[in-house]
């Protein structure tokens, strides 16, 4: 086959190896770069609940993930793959895991190279069973459940800490404080929502404050939302445990306090575990007395970081209140690109690989150095934090402090 | 087993979180009426009204209790409007395209409230957030004893106004007899839209109420509904010391399943309530249409 048609012009299959032939060498040596760095975008899919009964959580996710894809794209992109700028897939999961993992289905479909999901635990837990079906890298970015990536998928990823590791790191810093005390507490109350979030979160603590000689009292689990949190704090009066202990969503993190203000509970200390409210300058501002002295253990960023501290004010100047939800989607986007961007592509073997290998340096975050075991990070831990004059101290572990506890804050 | 001194204040609180639900109920059984449609809208509606007392009181300084004389008025407006412009003209006078229309406009607006008013929650903090009264050694906050107190004055306003009035004379008729009604010259579209318009009202004096003691976000009202929907089944659809009475054995009932059985099976009573009336009694504990 000669290639000359019959009526002596290039066939149609020459045409088109001699024009792609020559563009692609144009393309190599002869475009402009700015037309060179056009290389096709790298779809990221972001599945957040950003409508439904934790929407504010959700929403607060996906603005940090998108903050971060624009940090990248500013910064030029994805080096290896050209400068590939990074495109959002966005998707609500309305609060609920049938719909996150429907939602991963449709991104799939869509040719997304990554998933970062979903909030919750119950979410992240759907959407990275379903992700892994096709073994696409999925980052999650503040599902707290130790069995999202302790069940062996090979695909799913968290840079942050889990609940297990939370509530050593709670019991531990608990029995530190506590220890330091003149009038040490000896006895808690743990109040959870129904979530696996807060009932694991609630089930590791009963388990381990005895071990620190905290006797639990009481462990009220409740729904969401709850509308109504008297009765519970009935219950706290008639116990008068030394120590609160609420592990729930912002909503009813806020009715709780308000109500345990209102009905004049007095004790040793409030020390939440991942408190939906209790890190949240949200709270703190508009509850200045209610949130006055309330300790969490809980994610948040290196207080001493210029690069956290930036990230924070660029937050804020977006009118974002810098909840651990956007720092924590943040850093999950992070970790992906940077996944990708080592493996040079989007293969997703490639990117799993990557990201099982990740050494991604999260000094703006109170971290030890970035290790993968089973697809979490190992290096990652939450600090103990608590509201102090109207803002939010880091008052353990010591080297990323800012302040000394005050405990007891009564009795 | 809970201590048994906490039964008490649990009761009382409980009456008055009932009281609560009964001013949301209101409106409902009043809507259910005379219209006879379930009005789906109604916790979106109750969203909005949350919003116009959140903002008047960030914006203006307008206290939530002040704020009586404005937003009940405006939801007023907005239930006559939306019944008039919205509701008669997309459902054709049939039934089910009412049910249907109701549950767009809820979509529309939660979705709306979404979009312009974000998912953040919004709290507002007035001087008596914290404030208690102290009754028989329990603590009762301020302004939930305001709202037990505001939802009688309510009811009893709606019974007024529907036995004592003109209005209400024309609102029975129509609820009884819409075709003699419209015979003897009653207005019947204006009367449905003023029974709407009232509904939608009693909605804005739920939100002045109920702020100080809770948060606004889209989704605020979907919580409500449900309870409300029970509490005019039980009371009796259309009756206004029923809805009142209903929400106030629905708070009891809800504080006291909580204390006993766990605050996440807390609930259970009030379904088991609406089930065991369904069966025994369908017309509710008052059950005549107004």
């Amino acid at each position: 086959m000669t290639g000359i048609s019959k009526n002596g012009g290039l066939g149609r299959r020459q045409f088109l190896a001699t024009t792609g032939a020559a563009a692609l060498g144009l393309g190599v040596t002869g475009f402009p770069a700015v037309l060179r760095a056009q290389a096709a975008p790298v779809k990221i899919g972001l599945i957040h609940p950003v409508s439904g009964f934790i929407a504010f959580s959700g929403t607060q996710c996906r603005e940090g993930a998108l903050m971060a894809i624009a940090d990248i794209n500013a910064a030029g992109g994805i080096k290896s793959m050209g400068g590939a700028m990074v495109e959002a897939v966005l998707a609500d999961s309305q609060g609920k895991p049938e719909i996150g993992a429907a939602e991963v289905t449709k991104m799939v479909d869509a040719g997304v190279a990554g998933i970062v999901a979903g909030y919750s635990s119950a979410i992240s837990l759907a959407t990275s069973q379903e992700a892994a079906k096709s073994n696409t890298p999925h980052v999650v970015d503040v599902g707290v459940a130790d069995n999202i990536v302790n069940r062996g998928l090979k695909n799913t990823f968290r840079f942050s800490p889990g609940y297990g590791a939370c509530a050593a790191s709670a019991v531990d810093g608990l029995n530190a404080i506590n220890q330091a005390s003149a009038s040490p507490a000896k006895t808690a109350m743990i109040i959870h929502e129904e979530s696996v979030f807060g009932t694991g979160t609630a089930n590791l603590l009963a388990e381990r404050l005895p071990l620190i000689g905290i006797e639990v009292q009481d462990v009220i689990k409740h729904a969401n939302p709850t509308r109504d949190f008297t009765n519970i704090v009935l219950q706290i009066k008639s116990n008068k445990p030394d120590l609160i202990i609420p592990a729930n969503y912002y909503n009813e993190y806020v009715l709780l306090a308000r109500t345990m203000r209102q009905q004049r509970i007095e004790a040793k200390g409030i020390y939440s575990v991942l408190g939906g409210a209790a890190s949240n300058y949200k709270f703190v501002n508009e509850f200045p007395e209610a949130a006055d002295l309330i300790m969490d253990c809980n994610h948040w960023f290196n207080p001493k970081s210029e690069v956290a501290l930036q990230r924070k004010a660029a937050a804020e100047a977006k009118g974002l209140v810098y909840t651990y939800e956007v720092f924590l989607a943040y850093n999950a986007v992070l970790g992906l690109v940077d996944a990708i961007e080592r493996a040079g592509s989007t293969d997703k073997e490639a990117v799993n690989d990557a990201l099982a290998n990740s050494t991604l340096d999260m000094s703006f975050m109170p971290y030890n150095e970035t290790m993968m075991v089973d697809g979490q990070n190992t290096g990652a831990a939450p600090v103990i934090t608590q509201v102090q004059k109207g803002d939010i101290a880091v008052i353990s572990p010591a080297d990323f402090a800012s302040a000394e506890p005050v405990f007891p804050i009564s009795g | 087993m809970p201590d048994l001194a906490i039964v008490l204040p649990s009761v009382l609180n409980g009456l008055t979180t009932g009281a609560l639900y009964a001013l949301v109920a209101l409106g409902l059984t009043l809507i259910y009426g005379v219209l006879h449609i379930i009005n789906f809208a109604h916790g979106a509606l109750l969203m909005l009204a949350l919003y116009a007392v959140f903002f008047l009181n960030v914006s203006f300084g307008v206290d939530p209790y002040l704020a009586l004389f404005i937003v009940p008025p405006l939801m007023f407006a907005l239930g006559y409007g939306l019944q008039r412009l919205v509701i008669t003209k997309a459902s054709h006078g049939r039934d089910e395209n009412i049910l249907l229309v109701t549950l767009g406009l809820s979509i529309i607006i939660e979705n709306l409230a979404l979009m312009v008013f974000k998912s953040d929650t919004r709290i507002i903090d007035t001087p008596y957030s914290f404030e208690v009264f102290e009754i028989f050694g329990t603590f009762l906050p301020q302004p939930k004893v305001y709202a037990f107190i505001g939802a009688i004055v309510t009811a009893a306003a709606f019974w007024l106004v529907i036995s004592k009035t003109d209005l209400g004379r024309a609102i029975r008729a129509l609820a009884k007899e819409p075709k003699g009604a419209r015979l003897v010259g009653i207005n019947v579209n204006h009367v449905f839209a003023m029974s709407y318009g009232l509904g939608i009202a009693c909605l804005g004096v739920a939100a002045c109420l109920l702020l100080p003691s809770y948060y606004v976000s889209p989704h605020v009202g979907q919580g409500f509904v449900l309870v409300a929907f029970t509490i005019v089944v039980l009371g009796g659809m259309g009756s206004f010391v029923g809805a009142l009475i209903g929400g106030l054995i629905i708070g009891v009932v809800e504080a006291l399943g909580g204390l006993f059985l766990g605050e996440s099976l807390g609930q259970i009573g009030i379904f088991l309530i609406f089930i065991v009336v369904l069966i025994f009694r369908p017309t509710g504990l008052l059950g005549h249409k107004v």
